[in-house]
């Protein structure tokens, strides 16, 4: 286990390198002055300037200006917004949050519908079921997620009228922002309105998770359905088959939790595709999420906010990777003897 | 029990409360919240939280009526000048001297930022019209120095003093008669500002948060505000005219047309500013249409100081090949009136025989030739991407007229990657050629489609966008000031109009309607003619 964590340590380590390598070579790349591009102090004074340069050591060779550069992001610094004049961690800090709660719901939609479906699928295998699942997770998987969203909300928010468009979270309700997580500040408010709230922000939320989760869940049938009927078809099933258990025992008991082991695995890959479905799916339904900031930050040419924004989601997906290889490692004993790191 | 059934209940109980909370299962209480509450979609993010320092209708919609009180105001069908904080006030004879007598008990907000120990009294006044007039006043420089609409008037020039002869009592000394004086001063920029605040604040030395905190007398205080999100205000409970019945009024800042069309027909908001598709809107029975013709014309206007357009032929001849008629049926989809002039039918100085452009291809090549541009030339057409309330859709102005002017020759270059606030500073120091702009009367009295918008005074200050200083023009608009008598003041507008047809510093376009969609549960008249919004007898049932 521990060459397990050191081997994931060493790759985060050096994963970090390149992405801040990138970030502070994009601010060479970007139009206009480099100390600007990286700072955001638009409209700062001549001697402000002199004193962020000192910062930035700017009269140095450039491996000393990167290190300057990385001295600044571990103390938390990653400049200001061009646009807004605040501070980059603290724009990430307030919307970075809404991005993990929708995903997290997102995944979780995913996983709830997808993978039992998989599991039917490849139970059914070769018959009516298996295929229809199959054609409808096609057909779900090939729907660009934009037109799907503007279709819900058509059909639900303009036609229906059950569910809202936009937001987090009605304003009626006046929710402190404390950990960013609309829930769980709901939960630690102490608004008399507090289960309206709930409710509001469930239905809220429901509408941009479902859209997000269709790509997602139709990619866990399918990778529930392979992962089954190969664990179907295993030495180890066979000889519960012929100690005579039955179909459902043999499924429940063993079948399920193996083929989830395999399934487990690939979430953590599929979070990088589910967080940039979720940047669009943010800007249709007004999300106030991280992906909806870096889209507008790039609408606005508000180059710190793009470095700064791409550094930290690149981050945190690359954390999440990490920490379902653990949950892969703590479920599967074999993953973690394994040579290669992945 | 089977491990599948077990299954089966862990999965229905994952279910049940999820399902529960997305269809409302109580529904009783959620329509208490909401019941005293209004979400207004407005289109856009307020600039300051003063309208002494703004001239923009978004601006005056999210401030003036909502946070603070005017001496007087405009009441009723006739839009006559009404008490408000002055509950009384008399004219001299020479219409030189004005004094207000002011209400007694009127409280000041109460927020987390201030706490009044007073009321108001004509402290407040001096402090609120000195900050304007005084370039000395020690708040007359924050945020920037400027007070657009005060310097368009030439309120300065106007007002020889302001005396305070006692707590509730304050005289107004004019250096000229001014026929107009009594409208200014019951606009929505002369709003009356808490001194006893803005002493706090220079204790503090934060004096610019006068303007980004305000405190008023208003029927309604600021709770809480995020740019370009959202305004949250909470009623005043001690205001001195009827509080508001509602809890709540939060304005939810949506600039697309599309999202507050949405929002309107999810239930997401109350009421919302400039809708679109309004057959949908009617179509529904829950939702009502409105609109009042407005106040308002939107413009195209030359910068008259710059090469080709300060040769008035090329100014005659673009105002000949703009088809107007188009830009009304696309732009506005046939709802506002076609501009025959700068006035609006609905004024009391319109005059129908004012004599406008039409459009004639030929005759403005002729005049291109005349004035030394037979193969056209190339210009600057600067639009603002953003929409307004006398010109819903700039850019696409922009094309038409872009269009237009191709055919005698006229290459048009259209400018619009500015924001609002470099869009405007920019044109205030004549940067541009042309320019497609618009004006919002702030009051009935038709001196505020002339003096702000043409004057030379407001050339001076680059108010006057289109830099045109024109002394006959300047004469007949003092001239008018000057009496009170309606039909020697209509004389001589009418004169002022026929100048500005035959000089063309603008083409007026089109006065458009202000339409609003709401939910037939919010009761209340809230739109007027001009000026802002007004949510202080809204309320919801």
């Amino acid at each position: 286990m521990l060459t397990f964590t050191l081997r994931r340590l060493n790759l985060f380590i050096f994963t970090m390198f390149l992405l801040t390598l990138l970030s502070f070579s994009l601010s060479f790349l970007f139009p206009g002055e480099q100390l600007i591009n990286i700072s955001g102090q638009v409209n700062a004074t001549p001697e402000q300037l002199i004193i962020l340069g000192e910062h930035y050591q700017t009269q140095s060779n450039v491996f000393q200006q990167y290190f300057a550069y990385v001295n600044m992001l571990f103390h938390g610094d990653l400049g200001i917004s061009m646009a807004s004049q605040l501070s980059i961690s603290t724009e990430i800090m307030n919307f970075l949050p809404a991005t993990i709660e929708l995903t997290l719901v997102a995944l979780f939609i995913a996983m709830l519908f997808g993978i039992p479906i998989g599991f039917i699928a490849a139970i059914n295998h070769r018959k009516a079921t298996d295929n229809i699942i199959l054609s409808i997770s096609m057909i779900g998987y090939s729907i660009p997620v934009f037109w799907l969203g503007l279709l819900a909300i058509l059909v639900f928010s303009i036609q229906l009228g059950w569910l809202p468009s936009a937001g987090q979270i009605s304003l009626l309700f006046e929710i402190e922002h404390v950990t960013g997580i609309q829930f769980i500040d709901i939960l630690l408010s102490n608004s008399p309105y507090k289960w309206q709230a709930f409710q509001d922000a469930s239905a809220h939320i429901f509408l941009p998770a479902c859209v997000i989760a269709l790509a997602p869940a139709t990619i866990f049938v399918r990778l529930a359905r392979s992962a089954m009927m190969e664990v179907l078809e295993s030495q180890y099933i066979r000889a519960a088959k012929a100690k005579g258990l039955s179909f459902r025992q043999i499924i429940y008991h063993h079948a399920i939790r193996n083929a989830m082991v395999h399934v487990i695995r690939d979430v953590g890959l599929q979070f990088a595709n589910l967080v940039t479905i979720a940047m669009v799916t943010e800007v249709i339904f007004s999300w106030p999420g991280i992906g909806r900031w870096l889209i507008e930050s790039i609408y606005q040419r508000d180059h710190t906010a793009i470095q700064g924004g791409l550094l930290a989601l690149s981050a945190f997906i690359f954390i999440v990777h990490i920490v379902t290889d653990f949950i892969y490692a703590a479920l599967n004993p074999l993953a973690r003897e394994s040579r290669h790191g992945t | 029990m089977s491990i599948l059934a077990v299954k089966q209940h862990i999965f229905k109980a994952m279910l049940l409360p999820f399902l529960c909370v997305i269809s409302a299962c109580n529904t009783e209480n959620d329509k208490s919240l909401s019941n005293h509450s209004i979400v207004y979609c407005s289109e856009g993010s307020p600039e300051s939280f003063n309208p002494q320092t703004v001239t923009s209708g978004t601006t005056i919609d999210a401030t003036s009526n909502q946070l603070y009180n005017r001496l007087i105001s405009f009441r009723g069908e006739q839009n006559t000048i009404a008490p408000s904080l002055a509950k009384s006030w008399h004219v001299t004879r020479d219409g030189k001297m004005i004094t207000f007598y002011l209400r007694k008990d009127v409280a000041f907000h109460q927020t987390n930022y201030f706490t009044p120990t007073r009321f108001f009294n004509a402290d407040d006044v001096l402090f609120s019209f000195n900050r304007i007039l005084s370039a000395e006043h020690p708040f007359h420089q924050v945020s920037g120095g400027k007070y657009p609409f005060f310097q368009s008037v030439s309120f300065s020039n106007v007002v020889q003093s302001i005396e305070k002869i006692n707590d509730y009592t304050i005289r107004f000394k004019f250096k000229y008669a001014d026929s107009s004086i009594l409208a200014n001063i019951a606009s929505d920029f002369a709003v009356i500002l808490s001194k006893e605040y803005a002493d706090a604040l220079v204790l503090k030395n934060i004096k610019r948060e006068i303007d980004t905190l305000p405190i008023g007398t208003g029927p309604f205080k600021l709770k809480e505000y995020r740019p370009g999100a959202y305004i949250r205000y909470a009623p005043h409970q001690d205001y001195w005219d009827k509080p508001s019945s509602l809890e709540q009024l939060i304005f939810d800042i949506t600039p697309s047309s599309i999202g507050r069309l949405t929002k309107l027909l999810a239930g997401e908001c109350d009421v919302i500013a400039f809708p679109i598709a309004h057959e949908k809107i009617k179509s529904k029975p829950e939702l009502e249409l409105e609109e009042v013709t407005s106040f308002n014309v939107g413009y195209l206007g030359f910068n008259t100081v710059k090469p080709p357009f300060n040769n008035v032929n090329v100014r005659q001849a673009v105002a000949l090949a703009v088809n107007k008629q188009a830009i009304i049926d696309t732009v506005y989809q046939s709802k506002a009136d076609m501009a025959h002039s700068l006035l609006p039918k609905t004024s009391w100085a319109y005059n129908k025989s004012t004599l406008a452009q039409t459009y004639d291809l030929s005759e403005a090549k002729k005049l291109l030739v005349d004035a030394g541009f037979p193969d056209g030339f190339t210009m600057n057409l600067w639009a603002l991407p953003v929409q307004r309330a006398y010109n819903p859709d700039a850019i696409t102005m922009a094309k038409l007229i872009q269009a237009d002017l191709k055919k005698i020759g006229i290459k048009v270059l259209i400018e619009n990657s500015l924001d609002m606030g470099s869009f405007l500073e920019q044109l205030s120091k004549g940067e541009h050629q042309s320019v497609l702009l618009g004006w919002s009367a702030d009051h009935f009295d038709p001196d505020n489609f002339f003096t702000p918008l043409l004057s030379c005074s407001s050339a001076k200050s680059g108010n006057n966008r289109t830099f045109w200083c024109n002394e006959d023009f300047d004469d007949l608009l003092q001239q008018a000031l000057e009496t009170t008598n309606v039909t020697q003041r209509k004389r001589f507008y009418s004169r002022a109009l026929a100048i500005i047809s035959t000089e063309v510093p603008l083409i007026p376009i089109a006065h458009s309607k202000r339409f609003q969609a709401r939910k037939n549960i919010v009761k209340g008249e809230f739109l007027s003619p001009f000026g802002g919004i007004d949510f202080s007898k809204a309320s919801k049932n």
